[in-house]
């Protein structure tokens, strides 16, 4: 019998969301030290503050959700872009956007002086996001300088650029300060680890209203991905979308990349798997794969925590030893 | 539908930045007769007078205005719902099944999220049986043949049911009998109320649907008319050269194009690139 294409739209949505609840309801029992049972029994009922429970509340927890919006962000920014660009490998950080916000985020971890706040904003935020829209520029006029570059030649630009960020941002640590080369880890690799909501919160306020932007031009995505004159024929006002592209993916990447550092591949391989599992209607593709991308970002950072216990791995090195060799099958099979 | 849609071209003149190449246009009206062809050699200027006539460019000088108004003034929603286009060859960046291809032409019918109502299935439905994909409307475009992918996209910018057509070499790449079914339908379309407008290179075909050419050669249009008007070994020569010779349609007694079997050398007038 065949089901409507609602109901079949909602079942999907709903197989997500089960994904991403299950990780949310599995992962903060998992970790490099396990919980015992007694010490959360004596905080949920007895209220008694134990290390145990710190740990799940104050560290698992908050970790946790940042990972599911982190990688939601990136996977439905890298679903956008791949439409823009026209190129399914696109994403934040093979593109180099996201390498370009880290090494304005990373400014204000070098001088201190140039850090401040207010309330869940701050400078960080700012200059991860003037780094972003730096880079995406150059990439943009690069795009249309070269006509109509190939898929690898926008590549090459990108994952040029990504580097040039990673060795500006090693020249600064070892010219300010040569002995805190591992600390500044995050702003090579990404890394999730957070202590309380803090990091949660300045992700949500800035890249929120990112995310939403993109997904209110879902529609406009599936006329881009013929062309942009079919689109202007079809009634899609194009300069219009591709501005707001650039607005909601700039802010979504900048949010991330401010707390969590340039997290690579996720953003390139979750629209992958969306694409395959259900479709190209970017209707379902951009719920669908803020709800995988948080799942599997969710999972790899579960690896992170574990794999070498009691010491961590920054979250950027897992998802690019997975992500790297899809990149280059994908990349060969075109 | 509307189908009140005359697009008027006021002294248009349209050059491209990088050469010296430009269209300029007499005072033009297009979208009054039912099924209107676009001829002329490459380079001769057609898919910029479609173009311009679509809103997707601006003239350097003069005006495209619908309704008097010039197309610049209108929303690009607004002009869609009266105006459909189809550019020449749009390869998707992802295997879209056609009943999903066909359903992008409600754009300018529904709101945010799109719409899943009586009247835009109807319009969808209609479209597809129109090119007769009804059968095929779960199948990914890959899986289609050339000449099929060509239907699926036409029946897009049908679902839109804008009163005026502008599609450009719809029949490109189609075989005879491919390119003759695509004719027929946007005759028969053009008889159902609407005004199709095409740029093609399939002269015979022109000649026997359309019914109205325009010929175009380096951006000037040297001849506008009904078919028996336009296609004459006279006027033709001076878009293709010598090498043409103008028969009658032993079905309909209109005129047909052949080539010749001896051509007069390098001839001058040809391919402008």
């Amino acid at each position: 019998m065949p089901i409507s294409p609602n109901l079949r739209a909602r079942l999907t949505l709903g197989g997500y969301l089960a994904v991403a609840l299950a990780a949310l309801a599995v992962l903060p029992w998992i970790g490099a030290e396990p919980l015992d049972g007694e010490q959360l029994v004596a905080f949920f009922r007895d209220g008694q503050q134990t290390p145990h429970a710190q740990i799940l509340l104050q560290q698992r927890l908050p970790r946790i959700l940042l990972a599911l919006l982190v990688g939601g962000m990136l996977s439905l920014t890298g679903a956008t872009l791949q439409v823009l660009f026209r190129n399914p490998l696109a994403e934040p950080w093979t593109l180099g956007v996201a390498g370009g916000a880290a090494v304005g985020a990373f400014l204000t971890q070098a001088f201190p002086a140039l850090n401040l706040a207010c309330g869940p904003l701050s400078s960080t935020q700012a200059l991860a996001l003037l780094g972003a829209a730096v880079a995406m520029g150059m990439v943009w006029l690069f795009a249309r300088r070269a006509g109509a570059p190939t898929v690898h030649t926008l590549l090459l630009a990108g994952v040029t650029l990504s580097i040039v960020c990673s060795g500006a941002m090693l020249l600064l640590v070892y010219i300010v300060s040569p002995f805190e080369v591992l600390s500044f880890n995050r702003w090579m690799m990404g890394g999730l680890d957070v202590l309380g909501y803090r990091e949660l919160v300045s992700v949500l306020v800035l890249g929120m209203p990112g995310v939403l932007l993109l997904l209110s031009l879902a529609r406009a995505y599936n006329h881009l991905a013929f062309s942009e004159e079919l689109a202007l024929g079809h009634g899609v006002d194009v300069a219009r979308v591709k501005r707001l592209t650039f607005l909601g993916a700039g802010v979504a990447t900048a949010a991330c990349v401010a707390v969590a550092g340039p997290i690579g591949f996720i953003g390139m391989i979750v629209p992958h798997v969306v694409r395959c599992l259900s479709g190209f209607d970017y209707r379902m593709v951009l719920p669908c794969a803020f709800l995988l991308g948080g799942s599997v970002l969710a999972v790899c950072d579960g690896i992170a925590r574990t794999v070498i216990a009691p010491t961590e791995i920054p979250v950027g090195v897992i998802t690019a030893v997975i992500g790297g060799p899809a990149f280059l099958y994908l990349l060969g099979k075109r | 539908m509307n189908s009140g849609n005359p697009i008027d071209l006021d002294a248009v003149r349209f050059q491209y930045a990088s050469d010296g190449w430009s269209l300029e246009l007499p005072r033009l009206r297009i979208g009054v007769e039912r099924f209107t062809c676009i001829v002329g050699p490459n380079g001769s200027g057609k898919s910029t007078l479609l173009r311009l006539a679509a809103g997707l460019l601006k003239p350097v000088s003069g005006a495209v205005r619908l309704d008097g108004k010039s197309l610049s003034g209108f929303p690009r929603r607004a002009l869609a719902r009266r105006i459909g286009f189809l550019p020449q060859e749009s390869p998707p960046l992802f295997d879209y099944a056609v009943e999903e291809v066909v359903r992008l032409g409600r754009y300018v019918h529904s709101g945010w999220f799109g719409e899943a109502d009586a009247d835009g299935q109807r319009a969808v439905d209609k479209a597809l049986s129109d090119v007769g994909l009804t059968a095929q409307r779960l199948r990914p475009l890959s899986h289609l043949s050339g000449g099929e992918r060509k239907r699926a996209m036409i029946a897009a910018v049908l679902a839109q049911e804008s009163g005026l057509l502008l599609l450009d070499e719809p029949t490109a790449a189609l075989d005879i009998h491919h390119a003759a079914a695509v004719m027929r339908l946007l005759a028969r379309l053009g008889r159902r109320g609407r005004a199709v407008v095409v740029v093609t290179h399939e002269l015979n075909l022109a000649a026997l649907f359309a019914e109205r050419l325009l010929l175009l050669v380096g951006g000037r249009v040297i001849a506008d008319g009904p078919p028996s008007h336009v296609v004459r070994a006279e006027v033709l020569r001076e878009a293709y050269g010598d090498d043409i010779m103008v028969r009658e349609h032993p079905e309909t007694g209109g005129p047909l194009v052949v080539a010749r079997r001896c051509g007069a050398g390098d001839a001058g007038g040809n391919d402008a690139d």
